[in-house]
């Protein structure tokens, strides 16, 4: 459904004679024309209103984490098939030829300006990070993993919510997941959620509500319901700024926006006041 | 028990007008029950009722979503659709169970958490995430049955237990067939089709490992004998709330972790 978020469009210069022409991004927040070199050059962050763009699992982890320090877990899970439904099986096949991807989260152990943190990435492009099997079971045996050996956890979320394709078993990760980290924070553990563009319906509802620290990146989407669905329900129109990160943040769901270029070091240091040593980052 | 219907026919049932409630079932089932209001941050919400009553005898908390009986009462509880104030009561109520070493027996019937301005405004996510996390450490048995509907992570906020029972013709669903068709194929008006394929059942869900038993209905459906329906719940409360007050929590509490910690399919 949000395969076509981004369009890419021609930006033409000054509409002149000789009409030349380079592939530009239209921002989904100010809609204003980015030029797609430029936008890859920011990280896929807006000029204009500083809205910040889906990044895939990878990119995520090269401009995050400490280079060549990222250990994946469980990197050749996939999902079966179990409510047969219709074409699922092939669907997926065709997501992992396509995105490199074996579903929509990548999990493991990274070090962030030499801190270690058991993480999390979700990505977008991939049945739009949905929620089934395979995303629960690599948060739960992530969170496992975490409690065991004492580390904090960062999640980058982004989802559309639960796996529909799946059935009532994407619905039960939500419990899977979440029991994960209640016990890793019993047993003391530090949990950041990093909300990324879009984070919502039943991963909102689950695991990316339950950090100790809330972190998104600035103006990305953060809700349950869908602003249509919403829309439908009160058969009027809702505020430019509904659901996007500010506007949760002032209800009082997110503890803070932080830019994409600040994320690094902001990680770090919030890790480091949550561990004994004083080693200053 | 009648194995022939679909699972539309089923949703059909849920759906029929004199389908019983919990405020049909609490004075067959329970008795002292005193309501509890207000989640004591925001407000009271009418989609979910909780409170204090005795089963044969022993002091329980009850939670419950509401369905109305008609379309006055409907309006009243939102047609079942609890705000986060309704899930945050429930916590509340689970909370002060734990607190008094009472077990806490959660009824489930609801299409699923209002969706709408003020739901998303006090965090609708975050008072589901919350339950499911709370409930799945709460120190004393917890038993859920699922009514009628159980729409969305709007019912598994109050499905995180020791064990789930389905009455014989009610549905869990991770969202509502309408919903379903309407997200996947775009087509709200393929429900009848969503519904047959989604694997919504009782028996479903006993197969699939979410639910671990069925509570049988007289024949036709809860309406036609509204104490025959009530009876049999009573049956299975008592001896489950007896058995679950038994264990060590300890052990209770490793169970309930690893009941929804298996569920999920994938090979590797």
């Amino acid at each position: 459904m949000f395969d076509d978020f981004f369009k890419v469009v021609k930006y033409r210069f000054n509409g002149g004679e000789e009409e030349e022409s380079a592939p530009s991004i239209k921002c989904p927040r100010c809609q204003s024309n980015i030029p797609v070199e430029r936008y890859e050059e920011l990280h896929r962050v807006c000029p204009n209103c500083n809205y910040h763009g889906r990044l895939s699992a990878r990119e995520r982890i090269a401009i995050t984490f400490d280079k060549g320090s990222f250990e994946e877990f469980d990197k050749d899970m996939i999902s079966c098939d179990p409510i047969n439904f219709p074409d699922y099986t092939e669907k997926q096949a065709e997501l992992r030829e396509t995105t490199g991807l074996n579903d929509a989260i990548v999990t493991g152990t990274a070090l962030i300006k030499g801190r270690r943190a058991v993480v999390g990435i979700m990505d977008s492009r991939y049945m739009m990070a949905s929620m089934g099997s395979v995303v629960g079971e690599k948060i739960a045996r992530a969170f496992e993993y975490a409690t065991e050996n004492n580390l904090p956890v960062v999640m980058f979320t982004a989802s559309g919510g639960a796996r529909m394709q799946e059935g009532i078993v994407s619905l039960m990760q939500m419990a899977k997941t979440s029991g994960a980290v209640k016990l890793h924070s019993d047993s003391g553990g530090l949990y950041i959620t990093v909300l990324t563009d879009p984070t919502t319906g039943g991963v909102t509802a689950s695991f990316a509500s339950l950090g100790d620290i809330i972190i998104a990146e600035p103006k990305i989407l953060i809700g349950f319901a869908g602003r249509r669905v919403i829309e439908s329900t009160m058969k009027q129109r809702l505020p430019e700024d509904f659901q996007l990160a500010e506007f949760m943040q002032q209800k009082g769901f997110v503890d803070m926006i932080v830019d994409r270029k600040k994320m690094r070091s902001t990680l770090s240091k919030l890790i480091a006041m949550h561990t004994n040593d004083r080693k200053e980052v | 028990m009648e194995n022939t219907k679909t699972a539309w026919e089923r949703l059909a049932l849920v759906h029929t007008k004199g389908r019983p409630t919990i405020r049909d079932y609490i004075p067959l089932i329970f008795t002292d029950f005193y309501e509890m209001h207000g989640d004591r941050l925001y407000g009271d919400d009418h989609a979910v009722i909780g409170g204090i009553a005795r089963l044969e005898g022993k002091p329980v908390t009850i939670i419950a979503q509401v369905k109305g009986r008609d379309l006055n009462e409907n309006k009243d509880c939102n047609f079942a659709m609890p705000l986060p104030e309704g899930y945050r009561k429930a916590l509340r109520l689970a909370k002060q169970a734990e607190k008094f070493h009472r077990p806490v027996i959660c009824f489930i019937d609801t299409p699923g958490a209002y969706a709408g301005m003020a739901a998303e405004e006090r965090g609708q996510g975050e008072a589901i995430a919350k339950n499911i996390a709370e409930f799945m450490t709460l120190r004393t048995p917890i038993i859920s049955i699922v009514l009628g509907e159980g729409g969305s992570g709007g019912a598994l906020a109050l499905g995180v237990c020791d064990e789930l029972a389905m009455l014989e013709n009610a549905q869990y669903s991770v969202v509502s067939p309408r919903g379903f068709a309407s997200i996947l194929w775009k087509d709200a008006s393929r429900e009848e089709e969503a519904c047959n394929i989604m694997q919504v059942t009782a028996d479903d869900m006993v197969r699939l490992g979410v639910a671990e038993t069925i509570i049988e209905e007289p024949l036709g459906g809860a309406h036609n004998d509204l104490d025959k329906i009530s009876e049999n719940i009573k049956e299975y409360l008592s001896l489950k709330i007896e058995e679950k007050c038994q264990k060590d929590i300890d052990e209770l509490l490793k169970a309930r972790y690893t009941k929804f910690r298996k569920i999920g399919e994938f090979t590797e």
